[in-house]
Order: structure tokens, then sequence, then C-alpha cells
């Protein structure tokens, strides 16, 4: 499944235009850290779920007691080659945990188990759309590593809680190809949506299932020499990205022009007053002292063995939202908000294939499905109206059997009941009358109760017209098809 | 019967017959062991609840339950090894009090076959050093004389079990801690293949180096106990597939046409002559029973100290990181914490809670690592043990088995290595090698100095090779000058 | 030799407390325990790849690997047993200024 990066449905794509600010141009970089969802911790059988009380999903070997030691958790490779191969990136035969050495309360065996020099996953590339524009970002590398604890801190204390600690992650680092806040608000974006799709992430920025550093840096244009980069930590939302990597281009750029320096350090991001400050500066760097985990074997894998993952790859979101678009003839904006989502992206095919209706069953998924969902805060999975029922509804109203506007009333109660489109309308009613004998007789009486109005028609005033549909329709109860209703009272009003 | 020379088998076929409870077997040694410790200083803890623990075999036995190869077989664990409910402090201050919440698999390997734990023994602390000097818990003696050292850093296991104080201890061997006081006190002591025996609640001192093994009195029972703790472990990544054979069962003292090899850089008189009459002495019993006597080169035995010692302290300091008064053990006094800055809580804990030969080996591995020097030491050493391990597969296809000395002395007086750490390093040459290429070594005594005092010999074998080199002790004990002498402290 | 500023830089890395004295004698000892190893420098180890464990894994089959199944055999009581300070089911410790 590979995608032509340079002509999609026969398009030239445009590369961005350069993004430059007073003179200068922005280097971004982003670390992603996904949280992979495994039901245990990457090198012991800890329950990684988030409900839990305070160390309750702890063993001796999270909390790095004496003897204890790592075994790798099966899923979090089978997710982390899955992740790598939608990167496309390249994954290594051979690939070796390394530990990162250093000393924090969190960290509860003083050393992380992480990845230095052979990570599982390297070199490849994702693209992504800004407007019209495409972008493509490479992938340095990804590779895993665990999940610290939680320190809370009280001022005069500072509490740990080693739940967290042991939950595997997989780390990707692009390089340093962002030029704007934009495109590092729409390259997290991305990596989310792949996350998401192939089901190894929740993709939560808020809860922290996905974390992201950006990496900023700016340099005169044309100036051949990166500048010094900042890192920007504590960025959970991507609107908070976007704010942040703006201010703090514009900080450099203004620290640069009045003859200040950058240093290189690590910021935090304050949202109440969109700005960043210091955390922590380079001084304060360990040396990590990475070796290779004696403690874990190395990672061997077989050709074969990423293949067949490769095979077992899903549709990737911009493989979908193009598809959609070639296949059923749907514009971008309405592709790019069905696949937003997996679930909804697969909701509206399996409505679409069902009713045979794709335009129908993206009008139906984007408006009426959508408003309920958010009003109601449940996520397409738990909607009471699965698939199969709204394509049967709008099977009923591509066979005339009722109304667009009697359709609306009619899912509005299979939110309700979770009953049937079939249920309801025989149940209530509903359907559409289309017997032209019965119209007939409705408009007959119609006019013959409303002379004066069928005078003023006559005379030219033609929006009596619709008060004769309205009340045709009032008298049918909604149910007398539309279409019929007009070309008969046409008829009758012509002749009169 | 006679406990003090009972084999397990022995014990364990009596007390299955109820020829003899667990508990008596315990209360023997449990008395013997509280009344002799304070002159030998083995022990650092006993066993509340040995006797409980007892009369559980004993119900499970009149039960009718089919128990393990080592019912009623009373044993000593050295402090490395985790030991639930039981204190476990590797010798150390900074886990002074710490309660494990589970056994070490050897452990609990042990009490499935029937086994009584009696008590931790006494050790170097973190297992870094060769004479049980630097434990936290005092200094263990000799029991042949207890003005000398026991050797290390299984110290306490080796003294315990020389002077009979327990039926079997395990003892952990990273650059020759099982095989080295095994010989000063004339036991026997086997250190498996790397990855025989699972390293799981065993405290680490160097990963890639550490096992644990069996330190008893007799072949048979080292044998036994070996072929209990042996075996893949799915707690610990580096456990091997490889299946387990009954080692006991298959022991011969046949070993007509085995080759013998014998290592050509270690016969440039580095030992003294005490021990190279021991050594000649055992070589002419080996010649005699029918096997071939081989010469070997392995070069790079030259640097094996330094090997092990760079890549052992680079691994320790790493391993010791989680010591830092948060989670479990030693946390420093402080006056004032909301103050303190983190740094110093940790730089004060570890400085008060470590020993200075571990500190120094933590600032020895942490230089070994860190950037600028990292290639130059740790993965210099490396790479140079690899190119070891591989002289040592060549040797192997030469000669069954290497044969060397243990030490180049015997036991020395307490205080008489410890101010230079670079002399008490040296101690090693002999068998840090074994470590280092992953292969499986034991110690059997066969022999006494001029001041009375055991010296030991070594034997070597490819991965895996166990039985070999058990039946070659096997039918060196069987004629051994030493058989049927008891130190002074008996 | 090694200087007191490396040592001390060392002891920081390790987060071990040492005191001038401390940091000199350490300085000797390092030094005089790396000058007798620098003799592994004499060592050709072209293209060796370093032995890292004398376990060396074979592909899948060889490889120990956990199913991902979740099991929380411990309760949060047992962990903080051994906690040299607590607050419910917390560690605590000094205050993580900066």
């Amino acid at each position: 499944m590979s995608i032509d990066q340079n002509k999609i449905n026969n398009e030239v794509v445009t590369e961005i235009q350069n993004h430059f600010i007073r003179g200068y141009e922005a280097v971004i970089g982003i670390e992603v850290h996904v949280q992979l969802k495994t039901k245990s911790k990457i090198f012991c059988s800890d329950s990684t779920h988030f409900d839990a009380a305070d160390n309750e999903n702890t063993s001796p070997v999270s909390v790095g007691m004496p003897g204890t030691l790592p075994v790798l958790n099966r899923q979090v490779v089978k997710m982390a080659i899955k992740t790598g191969l939608a990167l496309g990136c390249k994954i290594q035969e051979k690939s070796v945990f390394a530990r990162k050495n250093y000393f924090y309360p969190d960290l509860s065996k003083g050393y992380q188990i992480s990845q230095f020099n052979q990570p599982t996953c390297e070199h490849g590339k994702v693209y992504f759309y800004v407007g019209n524009s495409k972008k493509i970002v490479s992938i340095t590398r990804a590779h895993l590593e665990e999940d610290a604890g939680k320190s809370t801190h009280f001022g005069q204390y500072t509490l740990i809680n080693y739940n967290r600690a042991g939950i595997p992650l997989l780390e990707i680092v692009s390089g340093p190809d962002l030029r704007s806040a934009i495109e590092a608000a729409e390259y997290a974006k991305t990596i989310r949506n792949i996350v998401q799709y192939l089901d190894v992430c929740d993709g939560n920025l808020e809860e922290g299932s996905l974390r992201c550093d950006c990496n900023v840096s700016v340099r005169k244009i044309g100036a051949p020499k990166l500048g010094t980069r900042v890192e920007i930590k504590n960025l959970n939302s991507f609107r908070f990205i976007e704010k942040a990597v703006d201010y703090e281009i514009e900080r450099q750029i203004d620290t640069l022009d009045s003859g200040g320096q950058i240093f290189q350090e690590t910021r935090l991001y304050d949202p109440d007053k969109n700005r960043t400050v210091v955390m922590r500066t380079k001084e304060d760097d360990d040396d990590y002292r990475y070796f290779s985990d004696p403690d874990l074997l190395p990672l061997l894998l077989r050709p074969s063995d990423i293949e067949k993952m490769r095979a077992q790859l899903p549709e990737l979101p911009l493989e979908k939202l193009e598809r959609f678009k070639n296949q059923f003839s749907l514009p971008q904006a309405d592709c790019e908000i069905l696949t937003s989502d997996r679930n909804l992206a697969d909701y509206f095919e399996s409505a679409g294939k069902i009713s045979n209706n794709y335009k129908s069953a993206a009008n139906w998924v984007m408006g009426e499905l959508l408003r309920e969902l958010h009003q109601n805060k449940i996520e397409i999975l738990k909607s009471p109206i699965k698939s199969e029922h709204l394509a049967e509804l709008i099977q009923m109203i591509d066979q005339n059997k009722i109304s667009g506007k009697i359709a609306k009333v009619v899912f509005s109660e299979m939110w309700l009941t979770s009953k049937t489109a079939n249920t309801i309308v025989s149940e209530k009613g509903y359907t559409q009358v289309s017997d032209s004998k019965a119209i007939e007789q409705i408009i007959d009486a119609v006019l013959l109760e409303n002379p004066t109005q069928i005078a003023d028609y006559k005379s030219g005033k033609t929006k009596v017209f619709g008060f004769f549909v309205g009340a045709i329709m009032k008298q049918s109860k909604g149910q007398a098809n539309p279409d019929i209703v007009n070309k008969i009272l046409k008829q009758r009003l012509e002749s009169k | 019967m006679n406990l003090l020379t009972a084999t397990f088998y022995d014990i364990s076929t009596a007390v299955k017959a109820k020829k003899i409870s667990a508990v008596e077997v315990t209360n023997f040694f449990l008395t013997r062991a509280e009344k002799l410790n304070p002159t030998l200083n083995a022990f650092t803890h006993f066993n509340k609840n040995a006797v409980i623990d007892a009369q559980k075999i004993d119900a499970e036995i009149i039960a009718g339950k089919n128990l393990g190869p080592l019912a009623g077989v009373v044993f000593g664990i050295k402090d490395m090894l985790c030991t639930k409910g039981m204190p476990t402090t590797a010798g150390s201050k900074i886990l002074q009090g710490f309660i494990p919440p589970c056994d070490a698999t050897v452990v609990a390997r042990l009490k499935n076959a029937g086994a009584i734990i009696i008590g931790k023994l006494n050790q170097d602390e973190f297992a870094m050093g060769s004479s049980n000097e630097t434990s936290y818990y005092g200094n263990c003696k000799n029991p042949w004389n207890i003005d000398y050292v026991p050797g290390g850093s299984s110290g306490g296991s080796a003294s315990a079990q020389s002077a009979r104080l327990t039926m079997g201890t395990i003892g952990t061997d990273t650059g020759g801690s099982i095989r080295q006081p095994s010989s000063f006190c004339g036991i026997v002591g086997i250190k498996p293949t790397y990855g025989r025996v699972s390293r799981y609640g065993i405290i680490a001192y160097a990963s890639s180096l550490d096992q644990a093994g069996p330190m008893t009195s007799t072949v048979t029972d080292a044998a036994l106990a070996l072929e209990v703790i042996c075996g893949v472990d799915e707690h610990d990544s580096t456990t091997s597939n490889k299946s387990v054979d009954l080692f006991s069962k298959n022991l011969t003292t046949n070993i007509k046409g085995l080759k013998i090899g014998l290592i050509k850089e270690f016969m440039a008189g580095q030992s003294d002559a005490d021990v190279e009459k021991v050594f000649s002495s055992a070589l002419e019993t080996l010649k005699k029973m029918g096997a071939e006597i081989v010469e070997v080169s392995i070069p790079l035995t030259e640097f094996a100290v330094p090997m092990y010692y760079l890549i052992s302290a680079s691994e320790a300091s790493s391993n010791l990181a989680r010591y830092d008064g948060v989670k479990y053990g030693y946390r420093s006094e402080f006056q004032n914490l909301s103050s303190l800055a983190l740094d110093d809580f940790y730089g004060q804990t570890r400085a008060e809670g470590f020993g200075p030969e571990v500190q120094r080996r933590i600032m020895l591995g942490t230089y070994c690592l860190s950037a600028g020097f990292v290639d130059a030491y740790y993965n210099k050493a490396c790479q140079v043990r690899r190119l070891l391990k591989n002289q040592y597969i060549e040797a192997f296809k030469k000669c069954d088995v290497i044969f060397s000395p243990v030490t180049t002395t015997p036991a020395f007086k307490i205080g008489e290595k410890s101010e230079d750490p670079l002399k008490m390093y040296l101690n090693d040459i002999f068998t840090t090698s074994t470590n280092l290429a992953g292969l499986a070594g034991m110690s059997v005594p066969f022999g006494l100095s001029s001041k009375n005092l055991p010296i030991g010999v070594q034997l070597t074998s490819a991965p895996f090779q166990e039985q070999k080199i058990l039946n070659v002790a096997l039918a060196l004990e069987s004629v051994s000058p030493v058989e049927g002498k008891t130190p002074n402290v008996y | 030799m090694i200087d007191e500023k490396t040592i001390l830089h060392i002891a920081k890395l390790a987060r071990l407390k040492i005191n001038s004295k401390q940091a000199a004698d350490y300085g000797q000892q390092l030094s005089k325990v790396l000058n007798h190893f620098d003799q592994i420098s004499k060592i050709d180890t072209t293209n060796v790849e370093p032995l890292i464990s004398p376990i060396e894994a074979n592909f899948f089959d060889d490889m120990a690997f956990r199913e991902d199944t979740a099991k929380n055999l411990f309760t949060a009581e047992e962990i903080l047993e051994n906690a040299p300070d607590k607050m419910g089911n917390l560690f605590k410790v000094p205050p993580v200024v900066g």
C-alpha cells in the first residue's frame, strides 16, 4: 500500500511556500512520546489501567526493588513495528535496549530502559496538507522506552506514584523539517491520527497518552548553520503547540535582533500568560552514560516477520482520505471530517455500502450524527444508532418510503429509542403517502377551503404556492410525498 | 546417621522415610549454627520460622505428598539473594532492614524441592570483594584459622559450609566469588554457565557476569543442588532454554581419555609453593586416572582482571543507582527536609549507606561509562571480552575441561590485603576469565598449605558442559588427600 | 593522574557526597587502577563487535518475551512496606526543587 508522494489523484502537489518572519526562518523538530495501549507494562505484568489507586499498578520490578529484571512485552514490539511501518520507517532487524542513567525520584531504577544507537525504527517520513499544499516531514527514528512514575510537588515534600512507571512509550523523532507553528501543530495531529488509526494509542494530549516536545530555533534567511535550539515541553493541546511555537519564534527573533543570545535550554509553555519560561539550562544536563542493557537481549526480527506485519497494516488516514475522494467523489473538506477518526470513517463507509448511497451517508454522518454525538458527549462506537440502521433509514428515503423531513424525525426517535427506522415508521404511521389519488383528495380539499388564495396565486402571487404546500403537508401530517404534491398541485392550479 | 557428614540424598531419603524428621534436622543445625556463629560471623540472620517450615515438610510427608529431592535439607542463603519475609542486605548498610516481598527464583526452587532455609549468610558488600572484609555486618572468619579470611565475596557461605553450620549453602560468583572462598575454606563450589540459573531476585552487581551456585561439602551434593536450581525462568530474559541434565544421576569417576587442558599463561609461576604443590599432585592424580593432558594457550587471560573490573564496575555503577533512599532501605537523617536539595538527599544517603569499596567501584564504573572515556574503557573492554571468549572456544576444541589453580595463594590474614584495592583485585587472575566468557567453573578441595589452610583446584568447562567438570571433580574427590579432615572451628 | 575537578564531576554523576580529602584519595586510587588497566588499549580490536552478554539470542524462537496479560500480584501496601517515608500509599521524598 504505497502512495505516490508526488501526484495524488493526478494533481501535481505544490510544496508549501517558505514561511519567513522578519528576515528569519524558523526550524522546528518535534519529539512525540506515544503511550502504547497495551494491557500490561513494557517490562513487567503490572496493569496499565488508568483508573488505579495510588501505587496499585506496581510490582517489585516497576518499583526497582533489588534483584528485579525486565522481560519484554511481545505486544509492545508488534505495536512498535506497525507504527514504524506506518511512518514509512525501516524496521531494524537488530535493535538494542540501552540504559539511560540519571537520578530522579520518579525513575525507580536510577536509569530508564530506552534505545540509543540501535533503535527499532529509522528513516521514515510522513506527509500532511496545510491548505492545498503538501508538506513532507522526515522521521529520523522511532524507539521504545519505558515511562517514568509521577511526582507531585507539595512545597514541603514530594509524593511519588509509580503506576505510570514502565508504561511502554514509542518516541517518534522528526527531522528539523517544520518551518512554522501551523506546520508543527499539523504534524502533531498527523502523528496522532496515525497512531489512533493503528489502534496503538489513544492519542489524547490532555490525558498525556500523547506528549509533544518541540525543538525551536531560528536563523537568518540563507544562513547555512542552524541556530541554537530551545526545547519546549508541557504542550497538551494542538492549540498550545501552535501558540507556544509562535511565541518562541518571536521571542528568539526579538532576542537576536536586540543583540542578545539564545541559550540551549528547556522551557515550559505557560498557557495563561501565553509565553514560554525557562525550566532548566544546559549546564544541568546529565551525561547519561548510555550502554546496552545486559538484562535484555537484542531484539532480533526476521524480514518475514516484518513483512507479515506490513500486510496487516490497516489503511492509513491520508490513504483513506484519498480513496474517499476518488471512490465516492466526495469533496476534500468532507473527507477530512469523515477520516478524522477511524471509527467514524468505518461507520460512514459501512452505512454507505449497505445503503449504496455514500453521498447521503456522508451528509447524515457529518450532519445529524456528529451533532448528536457531540451534544451527548458520546463517541461513535457507543452511538445508539449503528451504521446498518442509518443505512436502512437512507434506503427508506431513497425508496420514497419517507420524506427527507420525516427522516429527521425518525432519526431522533432512533437515537432515543434505539429502534430501527422500519419499526418507528410503521409504529408511528410515518410512511410517506405517494398514492396520487390520496394526495389529489387532500389537495382538492385544501383548494376548496382556500378560494381567496387561489385567486391570489392566479393573480401572480406565486408565494402562495408555499402556503398551499404547507396546508397540504399539515393535512397529511407531513407524510405526503412532496414531489408528487408539487406536481399535482401545479397541475390543479394551472387548470383552475 | 551422622548429620555432620550426611549427604543431601541421605537426609532427604531418611526424612521421606520418616526415619528422621525435618524438624530434628533443622533444630540440629540451628543449635549448632547459633553456637558457633559468634566465632565465625558467617550468618547475619537466622530464620525465625525455620522450625515452622520444617514442620510443614514433615506434615506433607505424613499426608503422603511426594516431595522433592531436597526434602528436609537445610540451606543457608548468601544475603545477595532475596528471601521473602527475611532481611536481605547484600552485606550493606544501605539495605539494612529491607524485607523483600518475594523469594528469588533460586530460593523458591530450593523450597519447592523441600529444602529448609535456616538463615542468611555474610558477604562482601554488594559482592565486591575477595575476603568478606567489606561487609557492613563485620568480618567473617575462616573456620580453619579464625585469623584468616574465608575468602569472598561468598565468605559467609564458605565459612558456614566448611564448619558445617548448615547442610548446603548458595553463593554467587561474578569474578570468582564462589570458587575462591570454596578453595580457601576447603569445600566444593560451582559457578554454573551464565544463563543456567535465574538471576531474578539476586541483587545485581554485574548483570552480565553474576551467577548463583551451590557451595557444598561434596560434589554429589553440588550436582543435586545444581539440578534443582538450574533451568529457564520467565522472570529472567538472560536464562537459557537449554535443558538441564540430571547432573547427580549422570555422575561418574571414569575420566579415562578425557582431555584436560592446561592454560599455558596460568603456568607461569604466579602461584606460591603450597598452591603449586597441591596443583601438581592433583594433576598427577588425573594422569593416573587416565586423563590426557593437553596444553592450550589463551593469551588474553593476561587482561582478564582489567576487563573484569572495567566491565563489572561499569554495570555496577548503574545497578546500584536504585539505592537512593526513596523506595526502601537506608535514608540519611536530615534536619530540615523541606530545604534539602534533591542531589544532597541522594549524595548523603548514598555516601553514608555504601562502604568505601562500593563507592570506589561506583566511581570507577561511572568514570568508565562517562562521555569521553566510554570508548577507551567500557566499550574497549567489551570488545576484548569477545576476543577472549573466542579464544576459549578455540581452546575447548582441543580439550574437554580446563584445569588450573583457583588462586595464587591460600587464605591470607584478615587485614593483610585490604589497604590496597589493586592488590586485592589482582587476586582474581585465575577466576575472572570464566565469568567474562560465560563458562562454568568449579573449585574442589585437594590439599592443605603448610599452615594447614585449604587449597582447592579449579575446573572450567565450555558453556553447558557442567557434567564434565562435575565428573572430574568427583574423581578427584574420591582420592582427595583432605578427605575427612575438618577445620578448627567445627 | 585524575584531577579533583573530574573526581567531583564523577561523584556528582554518581550522587555520592565526597569531601576534598576523599576526592584526593579517590583520584589517587582510580588513577592507579586505571593506569594498570590501560594495558587493554594495546589489544587490536578493529571491527570486533563488543560482547555485552555471554547469552546471545537467536531469532524469535530463542527470545524471551512476555504475553500481554495484566497481573497485579502485589498490593500497594506490600510495595510500600519498606518505604523509608510515605504518605498514604505514596512514597514521600524531600521537595524536588527546580
